[in-house]
């Protein structure tokens, strides 16, 4: 919401028809009936202070919080599946989690408190793509994928492709994204996340994660990715470059942090000028290295 | 609602705060930004802190409902009811309810805070009287009282 | 009275009677209030800064099914009566002591002709439901001939831009100069001088209730009841009656529970006056709660002052002599007047010695939300000016800025103390109580001592970690006039009943109290009922804003007391057949000196009181145990305190972190340490959060970017370190309890003190930190960092 201007109006919802989906088919077929002008509710930690704001003037809600089946967390080999409904919560404080994506669990403790991790979804985070989001930044650096159902059938959407511009993704007006896929992380990755906010949980003004596999000096695999300093969840893919090609030294680690500042298109708003977040992005994407290079330290 | 049975009917706009508030009578609960920053509508939806302002009443279909109105039990005070007392956590009172369910669910989640974990996770309500210090002494000593006497 | 005082709950740290019903959801708040057949209203506001109101369009606002009235400003204004002047004035001697000039613009209840700042109402919607209201109020057009904003005060004073007042032909609303000694001789023999400008930004006290209004009408009797989210219930009632053209007695207000006010609802606002005016109208009860977006683009703002502080002194660091000239930008209307800014002018010198001093000030109006106390009023301003001061003074001259502050000090010998100004009530500035040295080294110990932190922070500057030391020193006024009363009863059943002008945000004055009378009558504190905020409670009161309602009303009671022991003494000789001067007040009852056995209860005095038949009083005393005082202070009493913070600075980020932070404390006779301490810590996080979050920020076009809590950011409980408290105890000799006030002082050093600490931690860069708020941004660029 940001620099909004608001101009008096109240902080009531305006009026919008209820519909409480009882399957997914359901949902999507009143998606398709309401064309573009019917709003998916999954936690409702974004979108319901939007419509109180009166800035989301839906027609209708369709409310998915009762379709069966859309919350779990599985473990399938070497790929681990979220229910697009799955709670932020359930998220922090899961074994399976912590076993597999233990960059996800570090992460998911930023996400606002945890009254709002209660309610929070993974998919609504996603779905939502708000350009300083912890969730969406996490689909990138981990690689992950999303599974979108719509009218024609599913449709898998990787995290490259996702996220279009800020709050917009290419998911269509008649798509429910169902669940979100990621690779377990490797045993041996180090990991962190660094993320600079005015306070505890706040959206981040700038965040980098990082996942570094090493061999011996070298690093096989460097993945980053940033929230908050662009329209969208950036791969830093030539700070990575510069890791798989010069290793995790202090030289290689500082000039993988140049070249994802140089990377970043950030904005300016009251949280920070353009500059300061890609200061920042420098910043924490040496921190995050460094830490991650270290093993895995949090 | 604090294990008592309701049936009502809701415009599906009205929000769970002005529901519990208005339709139940349930004014315990306040409303301090409706737009879900300030934590002082916190209630503790099947058995988890949520923030009411950004709720629907309508979605409140067949859940389990505790407000701050359903902490004590024939009038004897919850640990945190009591430790807030004693440690001078409220002036105002306005936040309280929404803190002490806040606290509520998180010390069911970790009994043994240190003081920075309690910090941390009272950021989700906000005062604007007590300057947190006697909050954080409260939520620590309840977490002990609760402790002892589970 | 001598030797009458018990002292067994003056000075305890009491648990709050008000507790309970808070702890268990049993407050009422305003917005908890349920009457039958209740209406709600809701706002139209204005979208513009400044603009001419050429046409109202309520016409489908109108007929929406569930409204019962949509009124503009226009069909508002050939209803009501002359809306009075509300405006808080100043006491002729003031008037007549300080030269100043002071425009009044008055507030219309509704906008008619012109909206001046975003969010100004316009016109108001009352229906069977709030979500109706706001519904309707979009239907709302309104057509505006849009005129360019002012938003800078500095800008808004110089000629041929937009003028906010067009009547005025100034947006210079308010000026004053005050002055003593020979400033201009002072600093040209100053050996040192050095001028800079410091800026306090605009941010205020958001209590995280917002205000709220509801009025209800009682046909059968004529009268009106005003339940109000206030501190002034006696102002309001003032204003309303003439509103509503219904005598004081036929209008009551009471504030229920209130949740924090810190001076935002410490003064008569336009909806105070509306909504129990369409109550009457429409003869049913009428409510209007502010939701969190019009709190911040309506409800007042405060600080917003820049000074030109020159400053003249020698070489050891002693000043000769201060001029400062002071711009605040006080918005689009003025419901406090000059007081704010003349605290700022008056507080400015604070525990320092300083013989030539000139101030000048202006009130400037701007296209914003108007201007009006905020915990400090004025101070925090003026001693983030001064203490910079020191602090580049001590730079200046390789001092510590500790020492420094230790040569400029006012000595404990010296009091009382005239610093040859006069206080806003016009009488001379004494400061009356009060070792400020001692505090100053009390802070500095507490956080480890000056020597030992610049060895930590040599030792951390080598490995690269940024470590600053900050102080700010400042003494207040408190417990400020006009008066206060206080009603005190005794009942049948021998409780002591209490009525009190003073209104409750959260400070437990309903246990303060209760112990003061129970020292004072040798009754527990459960024998007495203590009530505040309302105008049906007792008829006179002023209200509670300025740290003054400890004062003025123990002393009210105090005073009252005093008249009614007289009564219950004469009664009781009588019935114990005893002089006066061989009784004493004991156990809830007056009992034979030295023979407690002999005695009579409260309650058997009570009966013996009353009037008619088979009365027990003696000839010449009057029937009832009821007595009123309304105590007039002479002046204010002084406070004063010294903060000290020990922080790190992360210069790659701008994050600041708060590793130690203490404060030591005068605030004369305690009455509840715990509920002091509480006071304090709560106004120091408001001063932390106004130094290191938060703000409201304007555009050019006077569109308020912070119209929300993503915007406007407060302080949590990650944000606000431990704190620790040394008390010192300078009792006051102005009131019979010894105490001053403390409900503002805890805002008003933190900004000066971090600022200072933040400078010294960045003293390798050479950086000044002379304005607020500092973000990490600025932190980041003044370290050179990108």
């Amino acid at each position: 919401m940001g620099n909004h201007r608001h101009w008096g109006r109240g902080l009531k919802p305006a009026k919008f028809a209820y519909h409480a989906a009882n399957s997914l088919a359901e949902a999507l077929s009143l998606l398709t009936r309401y064309a573009g002008e019917a709003r998916v509710l999954a936690g409702g930690q974004s979108l319901i202070p939007m419509m109180n704001f009166r800035i989301a003037t839906p027609s209708a809600i369709i409310d998915l919080n009762r379709v069966p089946d859309l919350a779990y967390i599985r473990r399938d080999n070497g790929i681990v599946r979220i229910g697009a409904m799955t709670r932020q919560r359930k998220i922090e404080f899961s074994g399976v989690i912590a076993e597999t994506l233990p960059l996800l669990r570090d992460a998911i403790k930023l996400v606002g408190h945890l009254p709002t991790r209660s309610r929070g979804t993974i998919g609504g985070s996603l779905a939502h793509a708000d350009p300083a989001a912890e969730l969406p930044m996490m689909l990138q650096v981990l690689e992950g994928e999303v599974v979108a159902r719509g009218p024609a059938g599913e449709r898998i959407i990787q995290a490259g492709e996702f996220f279009r511009s800020p709050l917009a993704t290419a998911l269509t007006s008649e798509e429910i994204l169902i669940e979100v896929r990621f690779p377990v992380m490797p045993g041996n990755a180090g990991y962190a996340v660094e993320e600079f906010a005015r306070r505890h949980g706040d959206f981040a003004i700038c965040a980098v994660a990082a996942v570094l596999v090493r061999e011996g000096e070298r690093c096989v695999k460097a993945r980053l990715a940033t929230s908050g300093t662009g329209p969208v969840p950036l791969r830093l893919k030539a700070a990575e470059a510069v890791l798989e090609q010069k290793g995790l030294g202090n030289a290689a680690i500082r000039e993988a942090a140049e070249a994802a500042a140089r990377a970043v298109e950030p904005m300016s708003d009251q949280n920070g000028s353009a500059e300061f977040r890609r200061h920042l992005t420098r910043v924490l994407t040496g921190r995050a290295l460094r830490r991650a290079a270290e093993g895995r330290a949090c | 609602m604090n294990g008592t049975s309701y049936e009502a009917r809701a415009e599906p706009r009205k929000l769970l705060v002005d529901f519990l508030r208005e339709d139940l009578g349930l004014t315990g609960t306040h409303s301090g930004c409706e737009h879900g920053i300030c934590g002082v509508c916190t209630v503790l939806f099947n058995g988890e802190a949520v923030r009411s302002c950004i709720m629907l009443a309508v979605q409140a279909e067949g859940a389990e409902i505790t407000t701050i109105e359903g902490l004590a039990k024939d009038g004897n005070f919850h640990p945190l009811q009591a430790a807030f007392h004693r440690e001078h956590g409220l002036q105002c009172g306005f936040c309280t309810p929404g803190m002490l369910i806040a606290a509520l669910d998180f010390l069911r989640i970790n009994p043994a805070p240190s003081e920075e974990e309690v910090r941390e996770a009272m950021s989700a309500v906000i005062c604007r009287c007590t300057g947190y210090r006697n909050i954080v002494r409260a939520v620590i000593a309840a977490a002990e009282m609760m402790r002892a006497k589970p | 009275m001598t030797g009458a005082r018990h002292d067994r709950f003056v000075g305890q740290s009491i648990l709050r009677r008000e507790d309970r019903r808070l702890l268990t959801g049993q407050g009422q708040y305003v917005a908890d209030l349920v009457f039958p057949r209740m209406l709600h209203a809701a706002f139209v506001r204005s979208p513009v800064a400044h603009g001419r109101i050429r046409a109202v369009d309520l016409s489908r606002a109108k007929t929406m099914p569930g409204v019962v009235i949509a009124l503009s400003g226009a069909e508002l204004r050939r209803l009501l009566p002359p809306v009075p002047d509300t405006q808080l004035s100043l006491p002729e001697k003031w008037c007549t002591t300080v030269p100043h000039k002071l425009h009044n613009p008055q507030q219309p209840l509704l906008a008619t002709d012109k909206v001046r700042h975003v969010g100004e109402a316009i016109a108001i919607i009352v229906a069977e439901s709030r979500y109706i209201a706001e519904d309707a109020a979009e239907l709302v057009s309104v057509d505006f001939e849009t005129l360019p904003a002012v938003v800078d005060a500095e800008e808004a004073v110089k000629p041929g831009g937009p003028i906010v007042h067009e009547q005025l032909r100034t947006n210079v609303i308010g000026e004053f100069a005050i002055a003593k000694g020979d400033v201009e001789a002072a600093l040209a023999r100053a050996p040192h001088k050095l001028k800079r400008r410091f800026y306090h930004h605009r941010y205020s006290g958001i209590p995280m209730e917002c205000r709220g209004v509801v009025g209800v009408y009682d046909q059968r009797t004529d009268s009106v009841t005003i339940w109000s989210s206030t501190q002034v219930v006696h102002w309001l009632r003032r204003e309303a009656s003439a509103i509503l053209d219904l005598p004081e007695g036929r209008v009551r207000v009471a504030a229920p529970d209130v949740g924090g006010g810190f001076g935002v609802k410490g003064h008569v606002y336009p909806d105070d006056l509306l909504i129990p005016f369409l109550a009457r109208r429409i003869g049913r009860p009428v409510r209007w709660i502010e939701d969190r977006h019009e709190h911040l683009m309506c409800s007042t703002h405060s600080r917003d002052q820049t000074h030109e502080l020159e400053i003249g002194f020698d070489n050891e660091g002693r000043i000769l002599a201060i001029r400062d000239q002071l711009v605040a930008d006080c918005g689009a209307w003025n419901p406090i007047g000059i007081g704010v800014v003349y605290n700022s002018a008056v507080h400015l010198t604070g525990p320092y010695k300083v013989d030539n001093l000139a101030v000048s000030a202006r009130l400037v109006s701007t296209n914003k939300v108007p201007s009006a106390p905020y915990r400090g009023a004025g101070r925090p301003e003026a001693n983030f000016a001064m203490e910079r001061a020191i602090d580049l003074v001590a730079g200046t001259l390789a001092l510590e800025a500790a020492e420094v502050r230790r040569r400029n000090m006012i000595p404990a010998s010296a009091m009382p103390y005239a610093i040859g100004l006069p206080y806003r009530d016009g009488e001379p500035i004494v400061y009356d109580s009060g070792d400020f040295a001692a505090g100053l080294e009390k802070a500095l110990a507490a956080v480890g001592g000056v020597e030992p932190f610049r060895r930590r922070q040599h030792a951390a500057r080598a490995n690269g970690r940024y470590l600053g030391l900050g102080i700010s020193c400042y003494t207040e006024g408190t417990g400020v006039g006009p008066f206060e009363g206080a009603l005190i009863r005794i009942e049948p059943n021998g409780k002591i009943h209490v009525a009190g002008g003073a209104c409750a945000q959260g400070q437990g004055m309903e246990t303060i109290f209760a112990q003061i009378v129970a020292d004072a009558w040798a009754v527990n504190p459960e024998d007495v009922t203590i009530t505040l905020a309302d105008t049906a409670g007792i008829s006179i009161g002023f209200g509670t804003l300025a740290s003054r309602s400890t004062v003025t009303l123990s002393a009210a009671i105090h005073y009252a007391s005093e008249k009614l022991r007289k009564k219950v003494m004469s009664i009781s000789a009588q019935l114990l057949q005893r002089a006066v001067v061989d009784l004493e007040l004991r156990d809830g009852g007056v009992a034979v000196v030295g023979a407690p056995e002999r005695r009579v209860s409260l309650a058997q005095v009570a009966r013996a009181a009353r009037p008619g038949w088979d009365h027990g009083r003696p000839a010449g005393v009057d029937p009832g145990l009821e007595e009123t005082h309304y105590f007039e202070p002479q002046t204010v009493t002084w406070t004063n305190a010294t903060h000290a913070a020990i922080v790190e600075v992360d210069i790659e980020t701008g994050r600041v972190k708060i590793e130690k932070y203490a404060i030591a404390h005068d605030c004369g006779v305690v009455v509840n340490p715990m509920l002091l301490e509480g006071q304090i810590v709560g106004g120091a996080a408001q001063g932390l959060g106004g130094i290191l979050l938060e703000g409201y920020t304007y555009d050019a076009e006077g569109q308020l970017l912070t119209g929300s809590f993503m915007d406007y950011l407060l302080p949590t409980a990650s944000d606000i370190p431990d704190m620790e408290l040394i008390h010192l105890e300078s009792p006051s000799p102005l009131n019979p309890l010894g105490v001053k006030g403390v409900g503002e002082g805890g805002a008003i050093a933190p900004p000066a003190a971090v600022a200072n600490a933040i400078s010294d931690a960045l003293a390798p860069f050479k950086v000044e930190f002379n304005q607020t708020p500092i973000t990490p941004e600025r932190i980041v660029r003044a370290a050179n960092q990108f």
